[in-house]
């Protein structure tokens, strides 16, 4: 196990190496920063004290190693646009995604995987097929569209839930919440009802595919035929006989929902960082812009080496493979 | 006595879109407490749908609907499946073809033995512990203890079929139903099982019916047989009177299609024709159409008639000896 986690380990430095050069030189290759911290009418001298000052002059290699070094150091640089160091900048925007991404995957899979299994055990019911028909909705309609009519409907015409922003909040070990208030929590229930629809349309079809596949094996009948209860049945062989499938795209979704919730958050003005990084590539706000795909990155990294271990908890087969 | 299990005129279709497939069209037999019993037949005559029919495990579109399957006294078609669960694994187990499929490879052997017994009554975890060892040392696991908590992908095939048998047997059930448990090992592994179950029947007095393709391992096991065409059962007798003299054309096919019955190096005799299907079968005896002594009277359906100690379902059977 120890081998296990320190290979995977190795792994993720290199990955994240990889990434700071590819992000690093894929953001240098856009636009020209120099054009919006200075203003137009700078004289030439200007101009260049201000280009020497940012390391600008210096070839891309050198540039990336001065950014290595101090990536290294844990600091980040400084945004170009706010004056303040990038990882302030983004630290203070992160709880407000995290929140909201948290609460909308975890209900998404909670109750998708309720639905699924239901829908697989149940394939006939008229309230399975009713669950499938909706799930389509889920998959088809687009987020944007949602977003709107859900403010549309809840904010404008009926009036119980605010149509944008974050609400109160609460100091939680000096890191903002909003879902402890309850003011904050009405904020929060629109943004996260439009990034958990089309996750709980993924799951619901995952978890009702594996369902339907687990029930018609040997391992359910044999159980059946020692006469475990389905109760059993379904809490205990079946759940863990459909976890892996659904643990994985969790975690992808997790990921790729806290880098990429952009609309959503831009629809109900979610002060997140979705909306940090689309206000940052507008005014090529590069420190910002590498910090934050950075970031992703090992966001990334961190969730698929927690997926890894979990798989290894859970699945005996997979813990042997491992360790040998 | 009274038999433990009474299956009389059991019926099992699947309601299908190309229609109703009668896989179970009416089987009925007796068995005897501590009996062996084989059911024979080829794939797809039904001997499978028929062992799930008597734990009440068909799993739709198929249902039974017809014919009564009494264990222990109490009739076990149309009960509720609350009860019926009560009685699996208590009364009647079953074990399957495939040990590798049927374990569930999330769990230890332990925490499934504990499972099965816990589905039957509250029971504390150091007694689960106890009989699970217990079982796994009446199948012949080497240090059972240690064992329970090993998973079944560390288990062999034989050993996995062992673990199978041993949860089958947790609770004493009256009957198990054995499907084709040895298909998917060896064959020397095959006989070391066969040895075991011989035993385990004998000790526990637990009732058998086992349910294969191969003649040749059946016979060495089961004291009567039944053998089993297209859903129904055409022949059924003790097992040395059937394999001396077979009175059904099918059963004869069958016995002269066993290589040991064959001269080395001749090729082997098969029945003419395939198996029908069990969608639209043709009015009357089901095995006509290959049948080599078939006459106009196969147009009307042969009932099992009983003779002394054997039954036969033909018009033209051959003398009994």
């Amino acid at each position: 196990m120890l081998g296990f986690v320190i290979q995977r380990l190795l792994q993720a430095i290199m990955v994240m190496a990889v990434m700071s050069v590819i992000v690093f030189c894929g953001v240098y290759a856009i636009g020209n920063p120099i054009d919006i911290v200075i203003p137009p009418d700078a004289t030439q001298d200007l101009r260049e004290e201000a280009i020497r000052r940012l390391g600008l002059d210096q070839p891309l290699w050198k540039q990336y190693l001065t950014f290595a070094g101090n990536l290294m150091q844990g600091d980040f640089g400084r945004s170009f646009v706010y004056n303040i160091p990038v990882l302030e900048l983004i630290g203070g925007r992160l709880p407000a995604t995290l929140e909201l991404v948290l609460i909308s995957v975890l209900s998404a899979t909670v109750l998708g995987v309720s639905l699924g299994v239901y829908a697989g055990y149940r394939p006939d019911s008229w309230l399975s097929k009713t669950i499938m028909a909706v799930s389509v909705l889920g998959f088809s309609v687009p987020s944007f569209w949602v977003g709107l009519i859900l403010i549309l409907t809840f904010a404008v015409n009926l009036g119980w839930l605010p149509a944008g922003g974050r609400g109160d909040t609460v100091l939680v070990w000096g890191v903002p919440f909003s879902f402890l208030t309850l003011d904050g929590l009405s904020h929060i229930v629109l943004p996260a009802i439009n990034l958990a629809l089309f996750k709980l349309a993924m799951m619901i079809r995952l978890a009702r595919a594996g369902t339907r596949e687990i029930m018609l094996t040997d391992t359910i009948k044999f159980a059946r035929a020692a006469g475990i209860s389905e109760a059993v049945i379904l809490r205990r062989h079946l759940l863990k006989l459909i976890s892996i499938p659904i643990i994985t795209v969790f975690g992808l979704e997790l990921g790729s929902t806290l880098a990429f919730a952009v609309v959503t958050e831009t629809i109900f003005s979610w002060p997140g960082v979705g909306k940090l990084i689309i206000d940052s590539i507008g005014v090529l706000d590069r420190p910002v812009m590498v910090a934050y795909l950075i970031l992703v990155a090992f966001l990334f990294v961190l969730i698929n080496f927690t997926v890894d271990l979990v798989f290894a908890l859970i699945d005996p087969r997979i813990r042997a493979g491992a360790t040998e | 006595m009274s038999p433990v299990l009474e299956v009389t005129g059991l019926r099992t279709h699947f309601h299908t879109r190309a229609g109703v497939v009668k896989a179970v069209d009416g089987v009925s037999f007796k068995l005897e407490q501590g009996e062996i019993m084989g059911l024979v037949g080829e794939s797809g005559s039904g001997k499978t749908v028929t062992g799930f029919s008597l734990l009440g495990l068909v799993d739709p579109p198929g249902r039974i609907v017809e014919g009564s399957v009494r264990l222990n006294g109490t009739e076990l078609v149309g009960m509720s499946e609350r009860d019926l669960r009560r009685r699996r694994g208590r009364e009647i187990s079953m074990v399957f073809q495939d040990p590798i499929a049927t374990l569930n490879p999330m769990f230890t052997v332990g925490q499934q033995m504990r499972m099965a017994l816990e589905s039957h009554g509250s029971i504390s975890g150091r007694a689960a512990a106890a009989r699970s060892e217990e079982l796994l040392t009446m199948v012949g696991i080497p240090s059972p203890r240690a064992r329970l908590r090993a998973y079944p992908h560390e288990f062999s095939g034989g050993m996995r079929q062992r673990v199978a048998i041993a949860i089958a047997l947790l609770h004493r059930p009256s009957v198990i139903v054995a499907d084709e448990p040895t298909t998917a090992l060896d064959v020397s592994i095959q006989a070391q099982i066969l040895a075991t179950m011989r035993t385990l029947a004998t000790e526990t007095g637990t009732s058998l019916i086992w349910i294969s393709h191969d003649l040749a391992v059946v016979s060495s096991l089961a004291t009567r047989l039944a053998v089993m065409y297209a859903g129904r059962v055409v022949e059924e007798g003790p097992t040395a009177d059937i394999l001396r003299r077979p009175r059904h054309p099918y059963t004869q096919g069958l016995i002269a299609s066993l290589p040991a019955m064959a001269e080395p190096g001749a090729p082997l005799t098969q029945i003419p024709g395939t198996t029908p299907s069990l969608l639209s079968l043709p009015p009357g005896c089901p095995f006509a159409p290959r049948c080599p002594r078939a006459t106009a009277a196969c147009a009307a359906e042969p009932v099992l008639t009983r003779d002394g100690t054997r039954a036969v379902a033909c018009f033209h059977p051959a003398e009994p000896a």
